[in-house]
């Protein structure tokens, strides 16, 4: 199958690199780019372990064709504290005891991250709805609510504090 | 101190970064090679013919192996040698590997696969328990039968008598990194394995023989898994064997992960129970004799049947002191994936069999459920009002055998000294606020003709150890460097659990340091050798034991060195605070360390543990098989759609026994976790096989495990705070596996909804799905 030239930017950075034309997302960030934080769970978009960000939108990598993320600008989980500091988000799952395998959590947090953005107020309802997408089989959800309201309340906080 | 500190797990911050690694995120030689199975593509039958050429046709596939690769086919079996790699011409089930692909990449090695075609000349499968009987396709000569007392007399004598069955469905562990292992071959024949496992030395054990090499000629690393639940205790054996032995044969590094299809295709599961009860009782409800009949599908292989099914028979009485009981289990095999170990590992399905005894008899008798059950309690164990004191050391013994109380025991004879049911439940009923809530619940019931509510508090008792008793044994090695850093290993895997931090804990606890000193390493069998599955909940209870041991013998070492020299008791040296202080003289830790490795003082430790007081016959079912017990209780009200059969749990109140907790935090996730993977088994999670034996649930598309909108919106989880009886590492209890059998509550709280729009006791199977529900309702 011929290959075809891909261009993407992938957390902030320019990439160029041939693909086939049905080779998903997720396996060009694990296996060209070394980008191991989004995970593969189930390859059929159900469980959301490959979340990443593309174009601003929360999208699981699994079922999204590489060609498709021609020009895209992707996020991964590693994208999220590009000057080393741990984000907010990622602080709070930390401290919320968020996460148990860790598996599900890049997924987990890329996808949190984007729903913070589009509702940066959300409540527990909304965030257990808005998350209903990425299936986690060890926590039970009680700490990822909580790390998420959690996270929201401290940068809602933040915003005020530099208004 | 560490001890008791709620401190986030471990690998947290790598988690959240994205940088913590399993095995597929392990950075690969650009020679590795990669794996896939083709998979029988009936349940039963005779291969006649494989027709391979296209598959080895595609570009990139390196070889392909069959049965006739293989002079002597290797075995993957973690009990009975009865689970060759390949299938040697017998087919056993759908979805067992034929042949194994070997190519440059995991893609091509799964178009490959998908290429071959096997030829078989079909057998009907023996699929359901009925076949499996009519054929007496079984595994043991006959049903395993334990009695206690003569349960027919005290049947025959009870004022009132009824009868009842009751199906449980299996559950997919849907850990969420599949089964996964690289192997890497090394000099002189040797190799290292990278593999997703519970049980590194059972895959450094078969890797060994599938290589005819000895197991020190192996080497088996594991740093964490993404979820096991039992799921990897022996199910990872195919994917090391196949990795290992590619990576002998062509010198090169292999690695496989089944994609999700495959691993619910191949692999085994929780197993499904249908449960017979017959039962005596009086008019206040308490139970006077029960005989149950057990049959379950283990599949087409033996694996860990046996000690499932135990413990099934194990936990058939559960919270409640029963005077007469007669237990009979039938271990069936069937053309189905090979059941295996699965959270609870046999026991939830033996305590769901009891606490349907006590709905349907307090149905019988318009009581409450709940008042049955705290009237069928064991005894309460002395002392425990007053609490307990948490110190490892202190003796409590007396309390412990609840001196001058006379004891009850289990079916299987062992002394119930631990029981502390009636004060936690007690707590509970409080808590939530229990009674106002039946009465509400009622009122509701009686004012909405559609929505409909229910409500149920289910207790638990689990007993802890393996039941396998040579298994409760651990080994740890532990060195300090002279910089004063620790570095700590021990036989248990991370699986998410929290156990290496707990572990952990420990540690800087024995050498009173922050936990920030230690350092936690992967797994490795050539660190700690012959080691048992991390399972049967024990994980924090051995290897704790082990890692405390090992510290203890160094750190002693130091005291009795400063003792010397402070003409002071090595006793009297005192280790906190990063501290070290004897005589009236206080120094840092690090100081201490770099005296005593200029005095040659040993500062490396290997620790051993075995847990004692334990013995257990399980042909006869008599014995101790259990070091104590772990309680726990949950209420759940659900709401149910009478039209539709769909349902919402509204609220849980959980109240769990870990004895003096190691670590508060990571306790409660296990509870959380524990209980809504419990709830799902027995509510949304279903598995369905086709009259052929196709998995026809093989995907998260039509298999419904709980997400992120089903967690209950009011979820109360509180911790017990008692310690334990039972010297256990400083007297905290297991929890991995206890919590899971608090989801019964779900399921027959969803069992009180479905009886309030029927006149008699629904009897409802499991998992109560939307439409088993509304067939409930309709019946």
């Amino acid at each position: 199958m011929s290959k075809m030239h891909l261009k993407l930017t992938v957390n902030g950075q320019a990439e160029e690199l041939r693909v086939e034309p049905r080779e998903l997302l997720i396996h060009v960030l694990r296996e060209k780019l070394n980008i191991t934080g989004p995970h593969i769970g189930c390859e059929t978009s159900h469980c959301g372990a490959c979340t990443v960000e593309m174009n601003g939108k929360s999208v699981k990598s699994c079922t999204v064709f590489a060609a498709q993320a021609d020009g895209a600008e992707v996020t991964t989980i590693e994208g999220l504290s590009p000057l080393g500091e741990m984000n907010v988000l990622q602080n709070a799952f930390r401290e919320h005891h968020g996460l148990q395998c860790g598996f599900c959590t890049p997924g987990m947090i890329t996808r949190a991250h984007r729903l913070l953005q589009e509702n940066p107020t959300p409540t527990a309802e909304e965030v257990r709805f808005g998350m209903a997408g990425n299936l986690c089989r060890c926590t039970g959800y009680q700490n990822i609510v909580k790390a998420i309201l959690a996270a929201a309340s401290e940068m809602n906080a933040a915003k005020e504090a530099a208004e | 101190m560490s001890v008791g500190a709620p401190l986030p797990q471990d690998a947290a911050e790598l988690h959240v970064r994205g940088s913590a690694r399993y095995v597929d995120d392990i950075p690969v030689p650009p020679d590795c090679l990669h794996l896939a199975f083709g998979l029988a593509p009936v349940a039963a039958g005779r291969i006649t013919g494989l027709d391979l050429a296209a598959a080895r046709a595609l570009p990139g596939v390196r070889a392909i192996w069959t049965a006739e690769d293989f002079p002597e086919m290797p075995d993957c079996s973690s009990s009975n040698a009865d689970e060759p790699l390949l299938a040697t011409g017998d087919i056993h089930y759908l979805g067992q590997p034929v042949f194994l692909v070997v190519a440059d990449s995991h893609l091509t090695a799964r178009r490959a696969a998908r290429l071959g075609k096997v030829h078989v000349e079909e057998r009907k499968p023996i699929l359901t328990i009925e076949e499996a009987l009519a054929a007496d396709s079984r595994f043991e000569d006959g049903p395993r039968i334990w009695e206690f007392n003569d349960t027919a007399a005290a049947l025959a004598a009870a004022p009132h008598r009824l009868s009842g069955r009751i199906e449980i469905g299996g559950q997919e562990h849907f850990y969420l990194e599949g089964q996964a292992a690289l192997a890497l071959p090394q000099e002189d024949g040797q190799m290292l394995v990278h593999s997703s496992t519970q049980h590194p030395t059972e895959i450094q054990h078969k890797v060994a023989h599938a290589l005819h090499v000895p197991m020190s000629a192996v080497r088996v690393e594991t740093r964490r898994m993404g979820g096991g639940f039992g799921g990897k205790e022996s199910q990872g054996n195919p994917l090391a064997i196949a990795c290992a032995l590619t990576a002998s044969r062509l010198g090169r590094p292999a690695k496989m992960r089944y994609d999700r299809d495959d691993d619910m295709q191949i692999t085994g599961k929780r197993h499904d129970f249908r449960i017979a009860y017959e039962v005596g009782h009086d008019a206040e409800g308490r139970v006077l004799a029960v005989d149950f009949t057990q049959w379950t599908r283990c599949g087409w292989s033996m694996d860990l049947s046996l000690p499932v099914a135990d413990r099934a028979m194990l936990h058939a009485d559960n919270a409640y002191a029963i005077p007469a009981m007669r237990i009979e289990s039938h271990r069936l095999r069937t053309n189905t994936q090979s059941a295996t170990a699965f959270r609870g590992f046999g026991g939830p399905q033996g305590l769901l069999g009891i606490e349907r005894v006590m709905d349907h008899v307090a149905a019988e008798l318009g009581l409450d459920p709940l008042e049955v059950r705290q009237r069928n309690f064991y005894a309460e164990a002395p002392g425990e009002a007053v609490g307990l004191p948490r110190t490892p050391s202190e003796d409590i013994s007396e309390v412990k055998r609840g001196a001058g109380t006379e004891v009850q025991v289990t079916p299987y004879h062992q002394p119930v000294t631990d029981f502390i049911l009636h004060g936690l439940v007690g707590q509970l009923v409080e808590t939530s606020d229990y009674h106002a809530r039946r009465r509400a619940v009622a009122e509701w019931n009686a004012a909405n003709p559609v929505l409909k509510k229910g409500l149920a508090l289910t207790p638990v008792k689990f007993g802890i150890s393996f039941t396998l008793t040579h298994l409760n044994q651990a080994g740890a090695l532990v060195h300090v460097y002279q910089d004063g850093s620790i570095l700590m290993n021990h036989g248990g895997t991370e699986m998410g659990q929290g156990l290496f931090q707990k572990v952990a804990q420990v540690a800087a606890a024995r050498f009173g340091v922050s936990i920030d000193r230690v350092r936690i390493t992967a797994t490795d069998t050539g660190k700690v050798p012959n080691t048992s599955a991390t399972a049967a909940s024990s994980g924090s209870d051995l290897n704790g034991m082990a890692v405390q041991a090992a510290c203890d013998q160094i750190r002693d070492r130091i005291a009795v060195l400063l003792a010397e020299r402070h003409q002071a008791r090595p006793e009297d040296v005192v280790f906190a605070d990063d501290r070290v202080r004897v005589g009236g003289d206080e120094m840092s830790f690090e100081d201490a360390v770099a005296l005593a490795y200029e005095n040659r003082v040993s500062l490396s430790a290997s620790g051993f543990y075995k847990t004692p007081e334990i013995e257990w016959d399980r042909i006869a079912g008599r014995g101790r098989p259990f070091y104590y017990f772990a309680y726990g209780a949950a209420v759940t009200e659900v709401v149910l759609d009478t039209l539709t059969g769909e349902n919402r749990i509204l609220r849980a109140d959980i109240l769990h026994d870990c004895g003096a907790s190691l670590n508060p935090a990571l306790d409660i996730g296990q509870i959380e976790g524990g209980y809504v993977q419990g709830a799902g088994w027995l509510t949304t999670e279903e598995l369905v096989w086709d009259g052929s034996g196709r998995l026809r649930t093989h995907a998260p598309s039509t298999y419904k495990i709980p997400a992120c909108s089903d967690r209950p919106p009011v979820f109360n989880v509180a911790l017990w705070k008692c310690a334990n009886r039972a010297a256990t590492v400083y007297r905290s209890k297991a929890v991995g596996e206890p919590p899971l059998m608090l989801g019964v509550s779900a399921f027959l709280a969803l069992s009180d909804a479905v009886a309030s729009v029927r006149g008699d006791y629904p009897s409802l199977d499991a998992p109560a799905t939307a439409e088993r529900l509304l067939m409930a309702i309709n019946r």
